[in-house]
């Protein structure tokens, strides 16, 4: 048995490193994460680096297109495109980062609770998401924000209180199916209670599944969010995410089309990536996903 | 059977009673009352809208009055536009959304299945990557990216379509276009995962093991289990197709329920906005207690359970 | 002796992974007369299924590869053929059964369609005449009221029965040649020896020859004339039933039946053969079963690809020729 044990240890403790390599190995997905990366940089620090800043007005160069002193033009009172598309990347992952945690917080120790709690307590619960997923999201937080106003703060809340559910429902899967398995019987005959076992030895468990599913759902936010604003009904001004960007461009599309263009190209690579990275990581982390 | 459409049906009213709920208690846990304080709405409208939600009587009591209405199919007044009812609303543009969303779903489907039948059926080649090249800009390309583009090429530019309205017979194409060619892209990718997942059992390489050509292996042996991921998809898709209403109908002015619902948002007309998202969301539990019972009839392991 | 029916000679399949290439069958050569029932036997990984859906073509072709080796059946060389040609052998005239029935048969299509498909396929039958030879046939395996339970989905049937149906389902055009891979490993202790009594009865009355596969030597050894023991890609002995049991030259195959549970006494430890099959990427230099040989001896074992040799005490009793693996005492 000795030999088999070994070896068998050893591929456990290399079982992230695995899928790292795994990750590296997919091209595409391995792209797609530098230029997530590159965006992020470039809004996070990039409009420090501009001499616009997003909200100055200069009416004497409105509406012009992409020059060398305005990379990505101006809008028609004369603000720099490019600071605005930065700046509005900054709300725009924002809000995706964080509705993202707010609806992994929730939606992990949901899924969790209900998976190790097996039996009517689970069936409740998951009876609970499903009715809750009927209910379309969009509408669900336009009725919130009609409601309850359109502060950022609010904003954050509701698309994480309509987000959580899939989370909840993968969480659940995976904590009920390792529930079934032997390690956890032996914490329990330990005497350990069950937080201490939900948190400590069946969410490692379930930490690949999660950040899969945490980077799908980010790209998921951020179309809704994107959504909410270009029907004026998100992020208000002057704050100005890409989604009311590619609004405002969108009506000047045959004029000034640049203006539709570059949000729309930053919203829409980072989408784009998101997804592949997420597919990719879905692919590193599976180990059904060796067979050659 | 008849206990599973039992228990779905009885799910169904659950949920429509969740909704109803929740809304209510949502609309009571406001911070202050949404509908004394708007002081722009006229005293016929206050006295309409009291009459209609009881907003002066305890809170028990219009939680009664809201389910009496609503079985009577009373949706409420609109607070904006003093002299309407949500029902008025509803009636003139419910029709044009409907027939919006199913022709959406009907390019959607059309377009998405070949594509994914294809892609499958030639996975790995340049009939996969094409299509599913195609699939994933549609998916990252949002509705209302994709249909100012659209409209600007098909309608500006090249002068083929019209940009808005819905009172000529072309008038639906390009809405109905944008809405299915991003839906189309999820169908797609769904049929064709689908279609791989059977085409790697073993039943598949017993069936070829017998002799069985690829036509008929893919239509006999395949079509049916590859297309139930479809089945089930079709319930969010259903959802989408409501948000997606909302955008598709305000970009091409579309006199859609989605417009009034967004109009009604944006100017804080509380109860249209409550109103039609009880009749949204009961839409949709509807219809996805129904692709329910479609899915159930066609998987024969369902079906004996 | 009439003429074989198939001969497979110097037949490699190669795959090509990620990780390398891996040399699935290394050379292997049998014979299978009309009417004759042979086994192949060996652990997973030695190649026993591999060979044989090659046979058919029903290897996936990227990323495997038939590297060598010809197959003649009526004439034909089955590895040359395109795959339209296959199709014609395919369920017509060479049949295949597989593992496990509850994910070889089609859920979603009633076991009447299933079984009918061969006919309608392959003869151009109608679908009523079709149906009447299915349910005749669904008796030849024995299932009793065949007319009602052609309507049935096959998750409606036991594992036992669900095995009864591949059978007829594959024997009902009279193919001159069963594959059967694994046909019992599935199936409960108890139904494993009616299955395999099945095939023997359908075998007789239809005079197919029969390939059995499968990792359990007293199954092949009971069951079949002829008996391949195949390890690491090569047939490392050929023999007929009783010889191998008798006399099992090859180590392999001593360790092989050295580990059947019922050749134990009683209280004694259960053995089993030191070590796990070899890594197959690259092939595999000299004598494949060095590693785990048990046999004592002075005799170093073949750095070159041992040749296969016949041995005796019997007729027909061949053996790869490691000086170590097998005792020079039954080499000629």
């Amino acid at each position: 048995m000795s030999a088999e044990a070994e070896s068998a240890t050893e591929q456990g403790s290399s079982l992230w490193k695995d899928a790292w390599a795994r990750l590296r190995r997919n091209r595409l997905a391995t792209f797609c994460l530098g230029v997530l990366v590159a965006i992020t940089l470039l809004c996070l620090f990039g409009p420090f680096f501009s001499p616009y800043k997003s909200n100055v007005q200069d009416l004497d160069y409105g509406a012009q297109g992409p020059s060398a002193s305005h990379w990505m033009g101006t809008d028609e009172k004369g603000r720099d495109m490019a600071t605005r598309v930065l700046v509005g990347g900054r709300i725009s992952l924002a809000v995706g980062a964080v509705a993202t945690f707010v609806a992994l917080l929730i939606g992990v120790s949901y899924g969790a609770i209900s998976g190790y709690a097996g039996g009517r307590t689970d069936a409740f619960m998951m009876r609970v998401v499903d009715i809750l997923y009927a209910i379309p999201f969009l509408l669900f937080v336009i009725l919130l924000t009609v409601l309850f106003g359109r502060s950022l703060l609010i904003l954050f809340a509701a698309i994480g209180a309509v987000e959580w559910l899939t989370m909840a429902r993968m969480v659940r899967a995976q904590t009920a199916s390792l529930r079934k398995q032997e390690f956890v019987e032996a914490a329990v005959s330990l005497g350990l209670g069950w937080p201490r076992i939900i948190f400590r030895h069946l969410l490692p468990n379930v930490l690949g599944v999660i950040i899969v599913y945490a980077t799908l759902t980010v790209p998921s936010i951020m179309l809704l969010e994107a959504t909410l604003s270009f029907l004026g009904l998100g992020v208000q001004p002057p704050n100005s995410s890409w989604g009311d960007l590619i609004k405002q461009g969108a009506t000047v599309m045959d004029s000034e089309p640049w203006r539709l263009f570059f949000p729309a190209l930053f919203f829409s690579l980072t989408l784009f990536s998101l997804n592949f990275v997420g597919d990719g990581l879905r692919d590193a982390l599976d180990p059904r996903a060796a067979k050659d | 059977m008849l206990r599973f459409v039992l228990k779905r049906l009885l799910q169904a009213i659950v949920t429509l009673w969740a909704i109803v709920t929740l809304t209510f208690v949502l609309t009571k846990s406001v911070p202050g009352d949404p509908f004394s304080q708007e002081k722009q709405i006229s005293e016929s409208t206050r006295a309409q809208l009291n009459a209609y939600y009881g907003l002066d009587q305890p809170v028990v009591v219009q939680y009664g009055l809201l389910f009496q209405r609503l079985f009577k199919g009373d949706l409420g007044p609109s607070m904006r536009q003093p002299g309407t009812t949500v029902n008025e609303i509803v009636r003139d543009s419910f029709p044009v959304s409907i027939t919006l969303g199913v022709l959406s779903l009907a390019i959607a489907l059309a377009v998405g299945i070949p594509a994914g039948i294809l892609a499958a059926a030639r996975k790995n080649t340049f009939f996969d990557y094409l299509p599913m090249g195609f699939a994933m800009a549609g998916i990252c390309l949002p509705t209302f990216v994709l249909g100012p583009i659209l409209s600007y090429v098909f309608g500006l530019k090249l002068q083929w379509l019209s940009v808005s309205g819905w009172s000529r017979s072309t008038d639906w194409i390009l809405p109905a276009s944008t809405l299915g060619l991003f839906y189309a892209a999820y169908v797609a990718r769904i049929v064709r995962g689908g279609m791989l997942e059977v085409l790697g059992q073993d039943f598949i390489r017993t069936a070829r093991a017998k002799g069985v050509g690829s036509l008929r292996l893919i239509t006999r042996h395949t079509l049916r289990g590859g297309l139930m991921p479809l089945v089930s998809f079709l319930g969010p898709a259903i959802a989408g197709l409501v948000s997606g209403s909302f955008v598709i109908e305000n970009i091409f002015r579309v006199p859609g329920l989605g417009k009034h619902f967004v109009q009604a948002a944006q100017a804080a007309d509380y109860s249209v906005v409550i109103g039609t998202t009880l009749l949204f969301g009961s839409l949709i539990i509807v219809l996805n207690f129904l692709v329910d019972l479609i899915q159930a009839l066609m998987d024969p392991r369902q079906r004996i359970s | 002796m009439s003429a074989p029916i198939l001969q497979v000679e110097n037949l490699g399949v190669s795959f090509h992974t990620r990780h390398g290439e891996v040399r699935a069958v290394d050379g292997i050569s049998f014979d299978l007369e009309p009417g004759q029932k042979i086994g192949i036997v060996g652990e997973s990984g030695s190649g026993k299924s591999v060979s044989c859906m090659s046979l058919l073509g029903l290897i996936p072709k990227p990323p495997g590869r038939i590297e060598s080796g010809t197959a003649r059946f009526d004439g034909q060389d089955l590895l040359q053929l395109s795959e339209k040609q296959l199709r014609t052998i395919r369920g017509k005239r060479i049949g295949m059964i597989f593992q496990d029935p509850m994910t070889s048969l089609n859920p979603w299509m009633k076991v009447s369609s299933q079984i009918m498909e061969p006919l309608i396929v392959h003869e151009g039958m109608g679908k009523k005449e079709a149906a009447k030879r299915a349910i005749t046939a669904l008796e030849e395996v024995g299932i009793n009221d065949a007319e009602a339970r052609m309507k049935s989905y096959p998750h409606e049937f036991s594992g036992g029965m669900r095995q009864r149906v591949m059978i007829a389902m594959t024997l009902i055009t009279r193919p001159e040649i069963l594959i059967a891979d694994e046909p019992t490993t599935a199936l409960d202790v108890t139904v494993q020896k009616q299955v395999l009594d099945l095939l023997e009865e359908r075998q007789r009355d239809l005079g197919s020859a029969i390939i059995l596969i499968s990792h359990d030597l007293a199954v092949v050894s009971t069951f079949c004339d002829e008996v391949n023991v195949m390890y690491a890609g090569r047939i490392v002995e050929r023999a007929p039933a009783r010889a191998i049991f008798e006399n099992p030259a090859h180590a392999y195959t001593e360790a092989l039946l050295r580990s059947i549970p019922a050749n134990h006494a009683r209280d004694e430890v259960l053995y089993t053969i030191p070590g796990s099959p070899p890594d197959l990427r690259g092939g595999v230099e000299g004598c494949a079963y060095a590693p785990r040989c048990e046999r004592e001896g002075t005799a170093e074992h073949s750095t070159t690809r041992p040749a296969f040799v016949e041995v005796g005490p019997g007729p027909d009793h061949w053996a790869e020729g490691c000086p170590r693996c097998t005792p020079t005492s039954v080499l000629p």
